[in-house]
């Protein structure tokens, strides 16, 4: 296992995509914390469909694909976060709309110049082969900094996370630190996206937050038993897709839905564990 | 000093006012109590009052207290039922507002902290996870959050309900001193008429969307508005 770990490794895109997705991984399940508890899950969703139409568009006008759904999936951000705050219904409703749109109008774009060719399916399904050492560089400084951030801004981001009306009466801005989260959020999803693809990466987002909130009771436990889960949860994932030349961005949820069920297991666990202590005394 | 200023303030949800007109001043060092019966917009007025909600007619305005210095317990927090967070998270917060961007806490923070904690009697629940305390026992970790903000001006909604005598017997204590020595301005919602007749230095009765009273406690067993309260059993 560990030599064909060393071999892995041995490759240069192989090590390319363990830094970078490393490193998104850890961001998106830092992030992801505030997203699940704060009821924005589908704001990841969203955005990474954004992103695919984003990609998309970028594909046909030949612009860097990176470039270009930054600060376009940053705007939808944005615009998700509005929809979200003033109306349940309505904001989920503009969540799917916009969504979906994108969806659409990416696959239409494509469609009607190149066909789907096997980047639009490395752009849904993810792959780690396509990122050069430029886009290395550049993902892996990006994500050090959604990460610099967030832990700077941590106890700001609990506090918005926990009571938006008490943080914003005692002077914590909190409509600033909302737009840092969807900010963060939006150069996360287009940093994973190539690797997990768009219709995957959102669950990096989700899984490891949930996984975690089953075991921990405290925001800092839960916060860094996240970025564990995520952290061995991708590499596990990398790891058996390059064994068993299985889709990057597949392996890597399904670990991923491994650890869920493995910590409701240790749940249930000790719970049992609990009543028959309790019953035996 | 005047701190809060209402001038004809009228707040509404959806179009539909549910205040109207308010007109009344609270200064430095006042005891402020709001009564009303349920649905009178007592917490409405305490958005209004905090900026949350912005009035729909009228002018709320606020000197000398910076957004810092401003401690608050909500009547429901918004918080989910399954948020993990420890006790003495929660209470920590509590002193974000009065840091700058860059928020890490520092020693006399902590130390604010686990004295509030300890004055409500939550200082050994501190590492519980929140969601599994008892209404009452969330209740104090929330007023000992609102203790750690407030540096000027302490605003209340409903401090006593889910107390147990003895805990609500204290808070009326600990609020009163921080009224006397710290000369903290206090607001306050309360459906408990004599406490608020006790300890209060003003008095302000919503009724019908509108403001019945507005004045020194000692006016309020006198009149009109207060006359039908006062000798009333409080219901809660
Ligand atoms: N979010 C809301 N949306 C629509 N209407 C609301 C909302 N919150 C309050 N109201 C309405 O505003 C009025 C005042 O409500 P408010 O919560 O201020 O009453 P209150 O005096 O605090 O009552 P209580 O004693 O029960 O706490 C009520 O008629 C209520 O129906
Ligand atoms: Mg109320």
């Amino acid at each position: 296992m560990l030599k064909a770990l060393f071999e892995m490794l041995s490759y240069p895109f192989m090590a390319r995509a363990l830094v970078v997705g490393l490193l998104v991984s850890l961001c998106a399940s830092l992030l992801g914390v505030s997203l699940v508890l704060k009821r924005y899950s589908m704001i990841g969703d969203g955005l990474s469909h954004v992103g695919f139409g984003t990609l998309a568009a970028a594909t046909v006008f030949n612009a860097s694909p990176l470039l270009m759904a930054a600060p376009v999936v940053m705007a939808a951000a944005f615009l998700l976060l509005r929809l979200s705050e003033n109306s349940q219904v309505r904001g989920d409703a503009g969540i799917a709309l916009i969504s979906n749109g994108s969806l659409a109008v990416g696959i239409m774009l494509i469609s009607l110049t190149t066909g789907i060719n096997i980047d639009v399916y490395n752009y849904m399904f993810g792959s780690i082969l396509t990122m050069s050492a430029a886009d290395v560089a550049l993902s892996a400084v990006l994500a050090s900094a959604v990460l610099a951030v967030f832990v700077l801004f941590y106890n700001k981001i609990f506090a918005v996370t926990f009571d938006e009306s008490f943080a914003r009466a005692s002077g914590t801005n909190a409509g600033l630190y909302n737009s840092l989260l969807a900010v963060l959020t939006a150069v996360t999803i287009v940093l994973g996206m190539r690797m997990m693809g768009a219709l995957l990466i959102s669950s990096l987002i989700i899984f490891p937050a949930a996984t975690s909130m089953r075991l921990c009771k405290t925001f800092k436990s839960v916060t860094i038993c996240s970025a564990s889960v995520s952290a061995a949860c991708f590499l596990t994932g990398l790891a058996a897709s390059f064994l068993f030349a299985a889709p990057t961005g597949a392996s890597i949820v399904v670990a991923n839905i491994a650890a869920f069920f493995i910590f409701c297991a240790l749940k249930a666990g000790t719970r049992i564990a609990r009543r028959t202590k309790q019953s035996g005394a | 000093m005047v701190i809060l200023r209402c001038r004809d303030a009228s707040f509404a949800y959806d179009g539909n006012e549910v205040l109207s007109g308010l007109n009344f001043e609270i200064n430095s060092g006042d005891y402020l109590c709001v009564v009303g019966e349920n649905g009178s917009g007592k917490s409405t007025l305490i958005k209004g009052l905090l900026r949350l909600k912005p009035p729909c007619a009228g002018e709320v305005s606020v000197s000398g207290v910076a957004a810092g210095e401003v401690g608050y317990l909500p009547q429901q927090t918004a918080a989910q039922k399954d948020f993990p967070a420890s006790a003495r998270e929660v209470v920590l917060s509590g002193r974000l507002g009065a840091r700058g961007i860059l928020a890490f806490y520092t020693k006399a923070d902590k130390s604010v902290c686990d004295e509030n904690m300890r004055r409500l009697g939550v200082y050994d629940l501190r590492g519980s996870c929140f969601r599994e305390l008892s209404g009452g026992q969330q209740r104090r970790v929330l007023l000992a959050r609102a203790l750690c903000a407030a540096k000027k001006l302490l605003i209340l909604d409903e401090p006593a309900a889910g107390l147990d005598p003895a805990a609500s017997r204290e808070l009326y204590l600990i609020i009163e001193k921080l009224n006397r020595q710290d000369k903290m301005t206090i607001i306050m919602v309360s459906h408990d008429i004599s406490g608020a007749l006790q300890y209060s230095s003003h008095i302000l009765h919503l009724n019908n969307s509108r403001l019945l009273y507005f004045g020194k406690t000692a006016g309020y067993a006198g009149s009109a508005a207060g006359a039908g309260l006062v000798g009333r059993r409080p219901d809660a």
